[in-house]
């Protein structure tokens, strides 16, 4: 029997969500963005909201989402995506409004936009992905590159005295009362997909609320920037990443969740990573 | 609110005819000498009435992106600042000008560079109609001389904004910003409904229902070609707004010998010293500047074959000139008089650069 036999409606089990369009994503082999793109998508699609859902795009290496998101998209200068998204919102408070940011333009160009964004307590939803290097430009240092972490613009590894240390903003943005909910997640094995879709969704379904901002940061490797293969680039990640970006919810419901202590929002010492 | 006539700060009706004229939202931050637009706002509480959103930004570079925002969904959507705000803003703009988004912007000019003073100037000439920001752009730039055209051009500036999808720029400065002078308010536009948001921004990101595909709302193209095409288009856009949108007020132009040419407040000032003029027996005359991008280049070429002199006064070190010179072809005496760093020149001073510069 030839394997097209098999492809019929009633065998299907998964199919791509109309939601995401049928461009050919840009993204390298191995990278986050695309399941960070689908589960969004996927979200959308369950919730029934893509006529009334607006998206952000960044400059960076999602600059392009909005070819591969099916619904009303605005692409935003470097950083400025809460901003824009904060009028899309207040203009059309019917409307669902994300942003989908990398480190760089969310904690380095354009911090002063998300933190009152997040102060405001805007209610939409911003993603996040932090790979620890600007991919989009050749891999170049970004803040939340790691303390030993060697980038283009730092051959030796980041020194803090150099370069001072690796900025977890989501730990930052989790101090203010305007966010509702903030956790980091990562889309590396199939279980954390099915976890940083169920933060997705719960941002997604927040926005109902309007009890502020809902922040997922999705930790992602980038093995081209990090001159890695796809498997290593993940293993590398776990050991390395996951240490200084613990994985977990930190804010639910507009409070801090038990285990997130002060010793675990500052962490004082970060670790330095010497492999790379 | 009906017709009225009341006394008020050009400030003051920008803001009241942003209420008048169904502007959904103004995103802004606090800068002299502008700040009473955001202040009347906010104490007319528009969104009671109208359902204006009036939000104060964290800065001028967020202000304008909330501008990008919220007018990319096809909503009137404005803001105002002052020279080192504008500056600020100007990523912004270039931005705005590139994704084709209609928006409105007020720049009360004061003295630079730098910091500067809080006074009154018109030293963002370049600035305003030279691009500011990076790229080959242009922002339609009209030039209040008066409250009553504070407020009067708002209005004229929706209907440029969308009829080109294209950003309008009010260019002011801080005398016209504070000063209080008589002003005609108008009946009440209201908002647009959802249908009508619709026809006037098909382009607009307002959620993609299911018989449309989905509106993109960006300044990015990474192949060349087609970027060329892009701004092929925007060009022939920016010649279609210099053939029919230009405007000028030519004050004792048919019999002069000499001509002030001047816009806003240097333009009320010039008014003055023509009426001096006049007293003496020199036939003076004075083409004021009403939009300095477009250019009146026609009119001042015309005027060029007609007039012995032309004197450009702009509290500038000479900015405006140049665009003058051009348009003249550089065929008669023309000459820049102008005081700066806040300093406002008298009607008196102007008329004597006149008689030194040009009529000798």
């Amino acid at each position: 029997m030839a394997n097209l036999d098999i492809v019929k409606p009633e065998n299907l089990v998964y199919t791509k969500t109309k939601v995401l369009t049928d461009n050919v994503m840009h993204y390298c082999p191995g990278c986050g963005h695309g399941t960070a793109h689908r589960i969004i998508a996927e979200v959308i699609d369950e919730m029934g909201i893509q006529d009334k859902t607006i998206g952000v795009s960044p400059v960076g290496c999602s600059v392009l989402a909005y070819n591969y998101f099916d619904v009303d998209f605005q692409e935003a200068a470097h950083g400025r995506a809460p901003a824009v998204a904060t009028a899309i919102k207040r203009l059309n408070p019917d409307c669902f409004v994300f942003t989908y940011q990398g480190d760089g333009d969310l904690a380095a160009i354009g911090t002063a936009e998300t933190i009152h964004a997040a102060n405001r307590g805007e209610n939409i939803t911003m993603v996040f992905i932090n790979n620890g290097i600007y991919g989009m430009t050749g891999g170049q240092m970004a803040p939340t590159t790691l303390v030993g972490m060697k980038s283009a613009t730092t051959p030796y590894g980041r020194r803090v005295d150099l370069n001072g240390y690796p900025l977890r903003i989501t730990e930052l943005l989790a101090t203010l009362p305007g966010t509702y909910y903030v956790t980091r997640q990562s889309v590396h094995t199939p279980a954390n997909v099915r976890k940083a879709k169920a933060a997705i969704r719960k941002a997604f379904e927040n926005q109902k609320l309007q009890k502020g901002l809902s922040f997922v940061e999705i930790c992602s490797s980038c093995n081209s920037g990090w001159k890695m293969t796809p498997v290593q680039a993940n293993k590398w990640m776990e050991e390395n990443m996951f240490p200084n970006y613990p994985l977990g919810d930190i804010k639910v419901d507009g409070k801090l969740c038990e285990n997130i202590t002060a010793d675990r929002l500052v962490l004082d010492h970060p670790l330095t990573v010497v492999n790379k | 609110m009906a017709k009225e006539l009341k006394l008020m700060k050009g400030n003051e009706a920008i803001a009241r005819a942003m209420i008048a004229s169904g502007t959904d939202g103004y995103f802004g931050y606090p800068i002299t000498p502008q700040s009473e637009v955001m202040e009347t706002l906010m104490a007319e509480k528009p969104w009671e009435t109208t359902g204006m959103v009036v939000l104060q930004a964290e800065s001028e570079l967020a202000s304008i992106n909330m501008v990008y925002g919220g007018a990319a969904t096809g909503k009137k959507v404005a803001t105002s600042s002052s020279s080192p705000g504008i500056s600020l803003m100007q990523e912004g703009l270039t931005y705005l000008a590139g994704a084709e988004i209609p928006c409105v912007i007020m720049n009360a000019m004061r003295g630079g560079p730098g910091l500067g003073t809080i006074q009154p100037a018109q030293s963002d000439y370049f600035q305003s109609v030279k691009g500011g920001g990076h790229g080959d752009y242009q922002l339609y730039t009209i030039a209040p001389s008066s409250v009553q055209e504070m407020y009067d051009f708002v209005f004229d500036a929706w209907d440029i904004a969308f009829k080109y999808r294209n950003p309008v720029l009010i260019l002011t400065d801080g005398a016209i910003g504070q000063c209080m002078e008589k002003c005609y308010t108008r009946d009440f536009i209201p908002r647009w409904t959802e249908e009508e948001r619709r026809q006037h921004a098909p382009w607009g990101t307002w959620g993609k229902p299911a018989n449309r595909s989905h509106n993109i709302i960006t300044s990015l193209e990474l192949e060349s070609s087609r970027q060329e095409v892009f701004n092929q288009k925007l060009q022939a856009k920016y010649r279609e707004m210099e053939e029919k949108e230009v405007r000028f007020e030519a004050l004792n132009c048919e019999d002069a010998d000499y001509i002030f040419v001047a816009y806003g407040t240097s333009a009320r000032i010039c008014m003055k010293s023509m009426e001096l003029a006049r007293a003496k027996g020199l036939k003076v005359g004075l083409l004021r500047l009403i939009t300095l991008y477009p250019f009146p280049k026609k009119q001042i070429a015309e005027l060029a074959k007609k007039v012995k002199g032309m004197l450009c006064v702009e509290m500038s070190a000479g900015q405006m000139i140049e665009d003058v010179k051009l348009a003249a072809n550089c065929s008669i005496p023309i000459e820049h008089y102008g005081r700066f760093g806040g300093i406002i020149p008298s009607p008196e001073e102007v008329l004597e650069a006149m008689e030194k510069e040009i009529v000798k």
